[in-house]
């Protein structure tokens, strides 16, 4: 027999878990499958809504604002300005203290790894200190065995920028590490537990050997700010401890993949689906999907099939949720002929050229950035016909085409928004 | 696949008509060709932040350099594998983080094999331990001849002394105890299949199945070494919760899943290993019955890693049709419905779930079998590695590192309020009663006590309403 539930959901980054939170919310018994692991540990835990219009224009100040003149077909479009509002406003009720930005509808100015500043609508707290609106001088520290944050550059580029304040750069050793090419996690860990670590001083803590040799190079900056590795379970308490030492705010620079923040934000996540009683399985793909007898009408999917290791495991729901991901996390895939989305093959608009799905221009409008699903308003993915291709699949996030989320900053809010309608969606049919 | 294998460049004009000749960027070809892996890897670094012994261990480059990288660099020809990859503890939690499909555990293990074929002094200690702890499964039966002298004297100081001097196992661990009567000894005691059948038969009718005789209710039941020589109170369960839902169950002649000998790198042991395996198997399979394991790491081994490193006639079969022994009987019959009203006296659980479930997909079903059980609630202690991974944490270099790995979860177990852990894994096991102090039960332990404890119950009631 199956296992059996109101909603699945087939997905596990931001959009999968939103709308597996909002449908448990709902009331719905609800389950999450997911495959590998998601993009999360990709991104920088920003939590951005739009940044810039499509056309290019910003940094936005406020992104509210701009909702409304979207083009037909854009996530948002579809959902509409008050569900991204309420589904920053559930975001906000689920990261609790771990996040700031909500006194606001502006966007906040982030500093990240290259020195630019981003727009985000919420960032995490551990990032509060080093907002480039704050005209408070700032040291950033980078470390030799981490060439992903060039301190000095990053500070200079933040002047060339026209940051508000004295940006100035130092590269020091990292205490404690002896590879040059140590993982993100192994800094994390020493700092987490506290490690003891051997330096010119002596045998020492890991904390407090980070803190001297940082407030040997501090010229009276009242704000420090690191590349993002400080702990992980226990990142306050690393960052508390730093400060204290250092007599100074200590922040983290959001950095590229791999990313403590997108882990942090993921385990929080993960922790809040075991609170609202979502059942997760990992690990495991969706590899198709039954529907139900015809009925004359719009099919209706009955059963997927999850693929464990060759044998096959009918899972069923009244409601499916899709939060597969873009072109990266492989929720839309590619091949010479055409695009596809792999599990219901449901359609995807592109030209039948594939030397139209690019222009040559490697920063200009990529059509390849847009594609996904075209969903109709309840996030339904719609056939080449304009019809919902089944009555119970609504799609969520980067699987869903029509906006570029890299050159809009709008990657986070578009999951959060789509992935809280399409499951408060779910649930409400559920019990209908 | 890459361009290389399909170049169907319809803008070239003319391509159609030559046959194409792909362009040998690397030498020799492999009868495994791990290219379109290593080509899926776009260095995101995921499974690096995966990885616990790189976390803990300065000295690991961790799974990215292991697997893609370390692949390339050997096509030069002139490069050794490195010695590191004797650090990897065989989590295969790299295989289940890859966003791309690179089959990370798979490079491991033929690297490890070859590593351990070309690079290795064979009489050198490290060679000679890791040969007799990959191969438990033939000093086992020793032991299990003689389970009380055995236990006596593994148990004593000088004993351990001697492993970590003369062998480099450390001496921290208490070794497993051998069981005084084996499961095999106790399945053959009570009259094997023949036994089975009549009793499934017997349940069958008491459920009031349509088909008393019902050969599709039939599995062959892989125990692997640990629940056979250590700890055959699991395999009973597995017996008794069985019969319980009618099911005949054949328990086939069998050698070690593999797993440890993969671990180590011995390829040639696990080959051998698993011929056995999936020749009695693939036999059982034609008898009707399906496969059914009780170690996660066994599962593991049959379902992922014998299609992916041996090609006997019949391994994807087996693959195919093995299952874990708690996600069989939730897809095959209506598990929860089942355990909705049953209820167990006694205390809470601190569950663990080992890498190899997780990697099948199966972290969570634990915990929601337990929900259905009044009485008693199983707590997850969280997505960390036990740190003991098989074989890995038992050898003195790695004693330290696998304790480190460990911290978390020991830490999580004291937390939750329970005092008495749970996992599918005999070494997770071995490692929180190690850390913690605690008890650590199976899951079909517990399923036995809530659906076979309340059968025993309602006959002894009956028996004596009776008289």
């Amino acid at each position: 027999m199956a296992i059996e539930d109101d909603v699945l959901v087939i997905g596990g980054g931001l959009a999968g878990v939103t709308s597996a939170l909002a449908a448990a919310e709902g009331g719905a018994r609800v389950r999450l499958v997911t495959y590998k692991q998601s993009t999360l540990r990709h991104a920088s835990g920003l939590i951005d809504v739009l940044g810039y219009t499509p056309d290019g224009e910003g940094p936005l100040v406020d992104p509210f604002d701009a909702l409304a003149d979207l083009p037909e077909g854009h996530p948002y479009e579809r959902v509409g300005t008050d569900a991204v509002r309420d589904a920053l406003s559930f975001f906000d009720d689920v990261a609790g203290a771990a996040y700031a930005g909500e006194h606001t509808d502006a966007n906040a100015l982030v500093p990240t790894h290259g020195g630019t500043v981003k727009p985000t609508a919420r960032y995490p707290v551990s990032t509060a200190s080093g907002l480039a609106s704050d005209p408070r001088d700032t040291l950033l520290v980078g470390f030799e065995t981490l060439p992903d944050f060039e301190a000095p550059l990053a500070a200079a580029h933040l002047e060339a920028a026209g940051a508000p304040f004295d940006a100035r750069g130092v590269t020091v050793s990292f205490p404690g590490i002896v590879r040059d090419d140590a993982k993100v996690t192994r800094y994390a860990h020493l700092l987490d537990r506290d490690e003891s670590v051997t330096t010119g001083a002596g045998e020492t803590s890991a904390r407090e050997a980070l803190a001297t040799t940082v407030e040997a190079r501090l010229e009276g900056e009242c704000r420090v700010g690191f590349p993002a590795i400080l702990g992980d379970d226990y990142a306050d308490e690393v960052r508390a401890d730093l400060a204290d030492a250092l007599g100074a705010d200590v922040f983290e620079v959001p950095m590229g993949p791999p990313s403590l923040p997108g882990m942090r934000l993921e385990d929080l996540l993960y922790k809040a689906l075991e609170d609202a009683g979502v059942r997760t399985a990992s690990g495991v793909p969706v590899i198709g999907y039954e529907t139900e007898s015809e009925s004359g009408e719009t099919a209706r999917i009955d059963h997927v099939v999850v693929d464990r290791h060759g044998a096959e495991i009918p899972h069923r729901a009244d409601q499916y949720v899709l939060a597969t991901g873009g072109l990266v996390g492989k929720g839309v895939r590619s091949e010479r002929e055409r695009v596809f989305e792999p599990i219901f093959d449901c359609h995807v608009p592109h030209a039948s050229d594939r030397y139209d799905w690019f222009v040559d221009d490697v920063f200009g409008e990529q059509p390849y950035a847009r594609f996904g699903l075209a969903p109709d308003r309840e996030l339904r993915p719609l056939d080449a016909d304009g019809e919902p291709e089944f009555a119970n699949l609504r799609a969520a996030g980067a699987v869903l085409g029509g906006y570029d989320f890299a050159a809009e900053k709008s990657g986070a809010g578009v999951s959060l928004a789509t992935g809280y309608v399409a499951g408060t969606r779910a649930a409400e049919e559920v019990d209908e | 696949m890459s361009d290389a294998e399909q170049p169907t460049d319809d803008h070239v004009p003319g391509a159609e008509d030559d046959e194409f000749e792909p362009v040998q960027v690397f030498p020799e070809a492999e009868s495994m060709d791990l290219r379109p892996g290593a080509d899926n890897c776009y260095k995101c670094s995921t499974c690096d932040t995966n990885c616990p012994v790189a976390e803990v261990d300065d000295e690991f480059p961790g799974p990215k350099f292991q697997g893609p990288e370390q692949w390339r660099l050997k096509r030069q020809g002139d490069h050794d594998i490195d010695d590191s990859v004797m650090k990897c503890s065989n989590c295969m939690r790299c295989d289940s983080a890859c966003p791309s499909e690179v089959p990370l555990s798979q490079m491991h293990n033929t690297a490890r094999g070859e590593y351990v074929e070309e690079n290795m002094d064979k009489f050198s200690r490290e060679y000679i331990r890791n040969r007799i702890l990959a191969n438990y499964r033939r000093l086992a039966p020793l032991g299990a001849a003689f389970p009380r002298t055995a236990n006596f004297v593994m148990g004593l100081s000088v004993t351990k002394w001697l492993g970590e001097k003369t062998l480099g196992i450390t001496s921290e661990r208490d070794l497993p105890e051998f069981a005084t009567e084996t499961f095999r000894a106790w399945w053959t005691k009570r009259g094997g299949n023949a036994t089975s059948k009549k009793r499934a038969r017997e349940a069958r009718a008491k459920r009031g199945d349509a088909k008393v005789e019902n050969p599709d209710k039939r599995i062959a039941y892989f125990h692997g070494c640990y629940s056979n020589y250590n700890t055959p109170e699991v395999a009973k369960a597995l017996v008794r919760v069985y019969e319980h839902f009618g099911y005949e169950i054949m328990v086939p002649e069998q050698s070690c899943s593999g797993t440890p000998m993969f671990a180590n790198g011995m390829l040639d042991d696990a080959r051998r290993a698993a011929e056995t395996n999936v020749r009695e198997l693939g036999a059982a399979i034609e008898d009707g019955a399906d496969i059914v394991a009780s170690c996660s790491s066994c599962s593991m081994s049959l379902r992922q890693e014998y299609p992916e490193l041996f090609d006997f006639e019949n391994t994807k079969n087996v693959a195919e049709n093995t299952w874990d022994a708690i996600e069989y009987l939730r897809v095959h019959e209506d598990l929860e419905g089942e355990l909705e009203g049953t209820s167990v006296k006694g205390e809470d659980f601190a569950y663990h779930a080992p890498c190899h479930s997780r990697n099948q997909g199966l972290d969570g079903q634990t915990i929601e079998v337990v929900d259905a059980i009044d009485g008693i609630d199983a707590h997850d202690v969280g997505d960390s590695c036990s740190g003991i991974s098989g074989t890995y944490g038992w050898k003195a270099e790695n004693y330290e590192t696998s304790m480190k790995i460990g911290e978390e979860m020991f830490e999580h177990m004291e937390d939750a309020d329970a005092e008495t852990g749970l996992t599918e894994c005999p070494t997770c096991s071995m490692q929180m009663g190690h850390g913690t102090g605690y008890e650590i039960k199976h899951t079909l332990e517990v399923l036995e006590a809530a659906l076979v404890g309340a059968d025993r119950d309602a006959d002894r009631r009956k028996r004596q309403e009776a008289g």
